[in-house]
This record gives structure tokens, sequence and C-alpha cells, in this order.
């Protein structure tokens, strides 16, 4: 019903205007052709410098409004360097968009259409146009030579005792594998996935280096200490974004790719930092990858060395729940998947298995 | 219409009654509805083709955004009647996941392909192309009609799409492989996206008809006396434009063909290691990159940005130029600047792949090379501000749209030097961030150099004025309702939060952005509305707006206002005039604008 309303009030008002429109062009001819464009230059001329100065409050009220919700400081050395080169580009280009806007409708409002007023004569100045093909350039470099001097930072080798995390994206959820007390994931191939098997990641168990490998879904990072992450895709591209880290990188199936950082603030640290008790770090997923993408949360909890080595120690290695035959582990399905699929991928990968 | 009347002159006022009626004289050949209206060879009735296919694109993919927009607005909101429009794509009056993905999709597609780059580049190529350099019709006519049949039918493949029981193509307008690959792991990607790539062919055949057929007429078929260096600046734009298209659409096409063969043929040029969740199976392919493809996608699709936003720079010089009175400033840094643009387009493709695992290395040089381009579209907007510069400005709609283009080019293209910095990118990238920067500098300031375009030679197309109270409304509240939506967008971006989610209320990071969101889609809704109004213009101007009597209205020297209010084919009816100067002497030694067609006189000064 009220969607007919709404209908109906929409027609009306397009009626309405249509009617004025139409009134407004009868007046003109009447008028006369020439009062009728004085006139509308007029009120357009004013509307120019009303609307510059309307849009320059409306620019500080929405920056007043939305400043406080940007995540504030960035949790994460890289994070802080990316901020500090944000503002420097905001500062550059902040300068240029308020001098160019305000001249654009400030010349349109003083040069507006007047009888006494003739047009300048001006094709071309050899000078003027130097200038502002050298000032953007200077201004460009030093854009350049800052970005690409944290850009290698960032991008550069991982520290030697950064800790690794082996992260995987799959629809839609994510999968995180420490390589253990040996430092070494166990090789894997993805043939060997068998959820039903709870063995998320194609672990060959017959590598015994993966007999220690934890496999969790939920990522624990250690304050101050450098993480590297390797990034897999099971399936799609994802994408491993960590907005309070400002990093960001592609899962690609086939082509594992790395970031690393590290992380300053511990969530507790966090949760008084931004007087939130329920904060968490999230991991979301950046790269559309299906009907669930925007589901796909994992929590990041950055803690301290010991309560990182208590974690760690309660966890069970990922070979230890598959073939502990007293204690047969769950098996770990998808919540997007249907129990009827699973039963039927399960009869046919053993016709596979059989043949 | 007498067009014998007309040659005595360009300043000649015809009577409206001369000016109306049949446009036949001029023909040799007696011509039917179907060789006038349907398969016209006129270059000028294709035009209006194309302008209202692409009408009708825009407002089936605006109203995409609005349903999306909607869902966006109100996540935890039910609409029954959407059930009753959509059925299964809305169960109980809520958009599905797979329907909000196909709608953000085939928006993009729409937008980007069938409306701003074919309604865009095919409606102004073909109108001013053969006016505005002095020629009978195109080079090739017939390759010409090709062309936009070829993009009807792209048209309707793209359309039967959305009915399709399994959806249109859902995995984003850049269809990235694995997921626009594989059925399985997403529902648009079953027959969806066969015809997306099916609709997506023959728009690259129609876009390269049209272009090689723009290029041949600008270089072969100027008029006596009508250098390269004496071309509107649309014309240099729609020529780079049209450069762009032919070198840079067979690329994707070749991305799509390895799309197909990936699909139905068993390759593995993108995929490797894939294990589907929902069948629980691992594919056998191994050894593809699914990378490549994006090499391949942006190789066009940086490109496509440009070809999308040339022809508005191109349409906004021309228009500012005659609506200041002024000649505009700097012309030959105006075309080297296009022609810089044109060259760095085709250098820049891998800084939308910056966190692809992209070598640093080559991120870096694709950093330089892309902010590079800030130079040249510097030089653009201080030239466009200087041309207004001590003008005497009427603020014809048209006019206005492009002060308006310059304003969102100039907020658009700012924010371009935050993403393209590497850096940056690292944080910004797929978030909120880069919706509002591509929607303000490519989406909405093209649109605008779309309508500045149409009000501007509405009356040569039609020989009637649109109205100009619908058309300052519509201006205002387009130009207002931009800002309020992009804007703010930019804080959601700096968040981090990411694009092509349809409900954010299950993040602790992003959530706390639902008022704005509701606030967006408030103002999306109104803004589309009063779209609705210029189409209403548009079509009722056609038949009832106010006649054009004077030959040349806006007082311009360009050679389109030297030909017949309603200019028959074959444009001029007597001979081809002859141009002796540029095109923008507005102002020049006391007097307001001097025609091109006029001869150089003894007295007069050099510029």
């Amino acid at each position: 019903m009220s969607t007919v309303f709404i209908i109906l009030i929409l027609l009306l008002g397009f009626l309405i205007t249509f009617q004025i429109a139409k009134a407004s062009e009868y007046v003109s001819v009447l008028k006369g052709e020439k009062r009728a464009f004085e006139q509308q230059n007029k009120i357009n001329g004013f509307l120019m410098i009303v609307f510059l100065i309307v849009g320059l409050i409306g620019v500080y009220w929405c920056n007043e409004l939305y400043k406080g919700k940007i995540l504030g400081e960035a949790a994460s050395q890289h994070g802080q360097q990316i901020d500090k080169m944000l503002y420097i580009t905001l500062a550059i280009t902040g300068v240029v968009f308020f001098i160019t806007q305000i001249l654009l409708f400030w010349f349109a409002y003083k040069y507006q259409h007047s009888e006494k007023r003739k047009a300048y004569y001006f094709p071309h100045d050899n000078r003027l146009e130097l200038i502002w093909t050298v000032i953007p350039a200077i201004a460009l470099t030093v854009l350049v030579g800052f970005g690409l001097f944290y850009w290698f930072k960032i991008t550069g080798d991982a520290p030697k005792d950064a800790m690794q995390v082996e992260v995987t994206g799959k629809q839609f959820g994510w999968i995180f594998r420490y390589p253990g007390k040996d430092g070494v994931f166990g090789k894997k191939f993805y043939q060997n996935i068998d959820d039903g098997k709870n063995n998320s990641l194609g672990i060959i168990w017959d590598d015994p280096m993966s007999h220690d490998d934890l496999v969790v879904t939920e990522l624990y990072l250690v304050k101050d200490q450098p993480v590297k992450l390797i990034i897999n895709s099971r399936d799609v591209i994802h994408d491993v974004g960590l907005a309070h880290f400002r990093m960001k990188m592609d899962a690609v199936p086939g082509t594992p790719t790395t970031m690393w950082f590290t992380p300053l603030f511990t969530t507790e640290e966090m949760k008084k930092k931004t007087n939130n008790p329920n904060f968490e770090y999230e991991l979301s997923c950046d790269q559309m990858c299906g009907r669930g993408h925007f589901t796909m949360r994992a929590i990041v909890k950055v803690v301290t060395p010991e309560e990182f080595i208590l974690w760690k120690a309660k966890q069970k290695p990922n070979y230890a729940q598959v073939f502990d035959s007293a204690n047969p582990a769950p098996a770990k399905t998808d919540s997007t998947m249907k129990a009827t699929t699973v039963t039927e991928s399960k009869n046919a990968t053993k016709l596979v298995a059989k043949q | 219409m007498s067009n014998e009347a007309t040659l005595h002159g360009h300043s000649e006022v015809i009577t409206s009654h001369d000016a109306h009626h049949g446009e036949h004289e001029v023909h040799h050949h007696k011509e039917t509805f179907i060789t006038k209206y349907v398969f016209s060879q006129d270059h000028k009735m294709i035009c209006k083709q194309f302008i209202i296919t692409g009408m009708v694109w825009a407002i089936l993919g605006g109203l995409m955004s609005v349903l999306f927009r909607l869902q966006l607005g109100y996540p935890d909101q039910t609409f029954p009647w959407l059930e009753d429009i959509l059925g299964k794509w809305a169960k109980g009056g809520k958009i599905q996941p797979e329907f909000y993905y196909a709608l953000t999709t085939m928006h993009g597609t729409v937008l980007v392909f069938f409306v701003l780059t074919g309604g865009l580049s095919g409606t102004f190529a073909n109108f001013l192309i053969p006016l505005q350099i002095g020629a009978r019709d195109m080079a090739s006519p017939f390759l010409n009609m090709l062309s936009y049949w070829f993009f009807f039918l792209a048209s309707v493949v793209i359309l039967c799409s959305l009915f399709i029981q399994t959806g249109p193509a859902s995995g984003g307008w850049t269809v990235y492989p694995p997921l626009s690959a594989l059925g399985d792991a997403n529902e648009g990607s079953k027959a969806g996206m066969d015809y997306w790539i099916i609709g997506m062919a023959l728009f690259v055949v129609s876009s390269l008809l049209g272009g090689l057929n723009y290029i041949s007429t600008i270089l072969n078929m100027r008029t006596k006396g009508m250098s390269m260096t004496r071309l509107p600046l649309t014309i240099w734009a729609l020529f780079f434009t049209a450069v762009l298209g032919v070198l840079s659409f067979p690329v994707l096409l070749s991305g799509l063909i390895l799309l197909l063969f990936d699909r139905h043929a068993g390759t593995s040029f993108y995929l490797s290691d894939i294990f589907i969740a929902s069948t629980q199976k691992a594919l056998p392919n191994e050894g593809g990159s699914a990378i490549l493809f994006q090499h391949l996608f942006w190789f066009l699709g940086h490109p496509e940005v440009y070809i999308i936003i040339l022809p508005a720079m191109g349409l906004v010089s021309e228009v500012m130029a005659v609506n200041s009175r002024k000649p505009i400033f700097g012309y030959m840094a105006m075309v080297g600047s296009l022609f810089a643009i044109a060259i760095l387009a085709f250098l820049v493709w891998a800084h939308h792949m910056f966190v692809t695992g992209l070598n640093p290395f080559l991120g870096s040089v694709f950093v330089l090379l892309t902010l590079l381009i800030a130079v040249p579209s510097a030089i653009k907007v201080f030239n466009w501000l200087t041309t207004i510069w001590r003008g005497n400005i009427r603020f014809t709609p048209a006019m206005l749209f492009a002060i308006g283009f310059v304003s969102l080019f100039i907020s658009g293209g700012l924010t371009g030097i935050f993403l393209g910095n590497s850096t940056l990118d690292i944080h910004l990238h797929d978030t909120y961030f880069v919706i509002a920067h591509f929607h303000i500098v490519m989406g909405v300031s093209a649109f605008f150099g779309m309508f500045c375009g149409v009000y501007h030679w509405f009356p040569k197309m039609y020989g009637r004025y649109m109205n100009n109270l619908m058309a300052y409304i519509h201006f205002w509240v387009t130009l207002i309702g931009a800002y309020l939506i992009f804007w703010p967008m930019h804080y959601e971006g700096l968040a981090g939060m990411p694009r092509r989610y349809l409900d954010y209320s299950g993040w602790l990071s992003f959530n706390q952005f639902g008022d704005l969101n509701r606030f967006i889609s408030t103002v999306a809704m109104v803004v589309f509305a009063v779209q609705l109004l210029f189409v209403f213009n548009f079509f009722y101007s056609i038949f009832k707006g106010r006649k054009v009597i004077s030959q040349n209205p806006w007082g311009a020297n360009t050679l389109e206002w030297t030909a017949p209010i309603r200019p028959g084919h074959g444009n001029w009816p007597g001979e081809i005039p002859e141009v002796h100067r540029w095109a923008y002497d507005y102002g020049k030694d006391g007097r307001e604008f001097i025609p091109q067609t006029e001869p150089i006189s003894a007295d007069e000064s050099k510029h």
C-alpha cells in the first residue's frame, strides 16, 4: 500500500514539475528571450557560489561526523607507515582540491554573463602552461618518492625471526595452519582435501613434518612479533583483509602469496583504547568470491607471548585429531553446505577411490 | 524543408515552418520506414539509435543500483513487493545474495560498456565526427550501421541473460576466474556467464567496427582547409578514444575466449589447484594462472576508463569555450594532454593488481606511470579553469554540466592519486574508497559530459530545444546528489569497509555506518528519479520542445551549425563548407564569434 502511495506521490511530483517547467517556457516567451535568459543566468550564477560555500561547509561537517569512525590508530607498524603516507597525500591533494574547486565556482560566479563585459581573448600562454606542468610533476615526484619508500619497506623480506602462519581461503571461511614445534609446514596437495575426513587443507599425512601442524579457525598473533602470512586459496580468489592493521593480500588458487607485519597492540589493549569491551580484530575477505563473500569473517586475536604459548599448548594437531581413534574428531562441515551433498560427495569420493 | 534557403549564409534565420517537415528532398532515393529509422546508414540516425538504446540501458542499470542500494540501506527490513516482482530472487521480500551479486555485476557491466562506452562514444562520435569535420557521412556508412546492430545484438543477449533460471553473471563486472569459470562455485557462472561472454564478444565487434570507422573518417574525410590542428577538441578526443578502443578491446576478447575454453573445453589457462566445496570435488586442472586473466582484463579495463572519460572531456572543452565566449585555453596543450593520456592508458593496467602478489618492483614501475597521468590531467583542469577566467559565461544547461564535470573530475581525480600509490592501495584496495573514486571520476563525471553534450547538441539532433527549467532541476539535484552519495563513501573506505558486501551488520569493524548507508540509499533513489525527469524531458522535447529557429542558436564556430537546422542525409544541401581557421575564435578583435568558415581577413590579429 505504502509503495503505491509513494509511486503516486512521485508521479504527482513529476506532473507538477512538468507543468511548472512548461509554464516557465511560456513565461520566458512572453518576457522576451533575452530577459528570461538574463534572469536564469543570474540565478544559476548565484547558485554556483552558494554551492561552493555550502559544499565547503559540508566537507568540514562530514569530516567532523565521520573522522572518529575510521578505525583509529593503525595496529601494526606497516599500518602506521601507511597512515603517514595517507596524511602526506591528503595534505598535498587537499590543497589542490580547495584551490581548484574554489577557483572553478568563484570564476563561474564572477564571470557570469553581463552586457557590459567582453570576454578576454586569451588562447594560450606558454609560461602559464609550463608552470602547471612542472608544479604537478614536482608534487607527484614527492608522492611517488614517499610512496615507494614505504612500499619497499612493507613488501620487503620478512625478518628472519618472523612467525609463520599459513592462511587458506575457501568458500566461505578461513583456515589457519601453524607449523608446530618443528617450524616446518607438512607437505600438502589439493587433491587430498577431504572435509569429511577432517583434512581441509589436503595435508599429506605421510610427511612426518605434518604431524605437529595445527589447523585452526582463529588467527592468533603475538604482540610485537613480526608475522609472515603465507596465503593460499582452495577454490576461487579471496583476499586477506586486515583493516586495523591496514594490510591486504589476495589469496590466489595455485599461486601462494605472502605478506608480513608486526602487530602493535593486543586485543585486550585495543578494547581499552577503543573503549569497546567487545572489540575484536577481524579478518575480512576483500575479493568478491561468491554468494557468501560478505560472511567470510575470521577473528584475529593478538596476545602476549605467554598467552600465545598457553593457547598453542591447548591445541591438538590436525594429525592427532584425524588418527586418534579413541577420540574420533567430529567431521567438520561447511556451514553453507547441505548435509545431503556431503554424503553424496562422500560416496563419490569412495567410487573414485575404488577405481 | 527548403534547403536552398540555408545556402545563403550561416546566420540566416529560417522560419519554423520551413524548418519542419521532410528531410527527404536532398535524397536521391526514396526512403522507407525501414531504411530511414531501422537499418539507417545516416550517421545522425545511428547516433539517435545509440543514444536511445543507451538511455534504456542507463535506466535499467540505474534501477539495478536502486535495488541493491535498498538492500544496503535497509539490510534488516523486508519488502514483500520485491518478491511479487522478482520471485525467488527476493524470497521473503529480501534480496538474496546471488541476486545482489548479479545486480552489482550487471550494474557495472551495463553502465561501463553499454551506457558509457556504447551510449557515449557511439552517440557523439556518430553525430559529431561527420558534422564537425565537414563530411557527408562516415567513411563506411554500412559498417557504421553494422556497428549499431552488433551493439543491439549484444544488448539483446545481455538482456536475455537477466531472465535465465540461474541468473545473469554475478562474479563482478571484472569477471575474475576461477569464480567466473566454475558454475559449481557460483550460480551466476553457469549459463549467465556464457551469455555475458557472448554479449561482450558482440559488443567488441560493434566497438571495433565503430572505432575503425571513426578513425578513418577523421583521418581521410576532413573538408578543405580542415587541418588536424583546426579540429575541434571533441574530434580529437573521439579520435583518441577510438584508437584506445581498437587497440585494447581485442585483448579483452582474447582473455574471454580463453575463459570460454576453461569453462567448456577443459583447458587450464586460469585454473589450478581447485577444490570445490559445494560438490566436495577437486578439479583436475593444474598449472593455470588466475592472475593472467587479470592482466588481460585490465589491459582493456584501464584504457576503458579513458575510453569513457576522453569523449566527455572533448564535449566539455567545446561547450565550455562556446559558453564562456572565449577560446579554449591552450588548445595544443589540450591535444597534447589527450595524447599523453592515451599513451599512458596502456602502461598503467597493473595498478589494479598491487595486492595480487605482483612483484613489488613491477608494482613500483606501475606506481610511477600511474601517477604520471596526473600531470596531463592537471594540465586539462587548469586549462579549463583558465578558459572560464574572464569569460562571459552563459549558464546554459550544457555549460552547467560542463562546470559540474570539472568539479567532479577534480574530486575523483585527486583520489586516484591515493589509489595509484601502491602503499595506500594496500589499505584502500577493494574498499568503498575505490567505489567513491571511480564513480565520481568516471561514472558521474562521464555522465555529466554526456548530459553536457546532449543538452548542447539536442537542438542540432532534433531541431528543438529541451526544457530549461527541467534541465536546471536535473543539474542541481544530480550534482548535489552525486556529492552526497559518494563523498561520505570515502570515509567508509578509509575504515577499510570492503566492497561487494550486502550486509555489514555481522561485522564489528564496519557496522558503524548503518545510518550513513541508509542516507546514501535515500539520496541515490532521489537522484535516480531526477534522471527519469531528464529522460522525460528528452522524449517530450523531441516531439513538443520549443522549435529552433536560428541556424546557430549558441553562436558557435564549428561546422555543424552551418548545416540546415534539420540536416538531411548528406548534411549540407550544396557544397561542403570550406574551413579557414581553428574552431575557437571567440571574442577575437571585438567580435563575439567568428565561424570556421569565415576567411581570415587582412587586418585580423594573430593569436
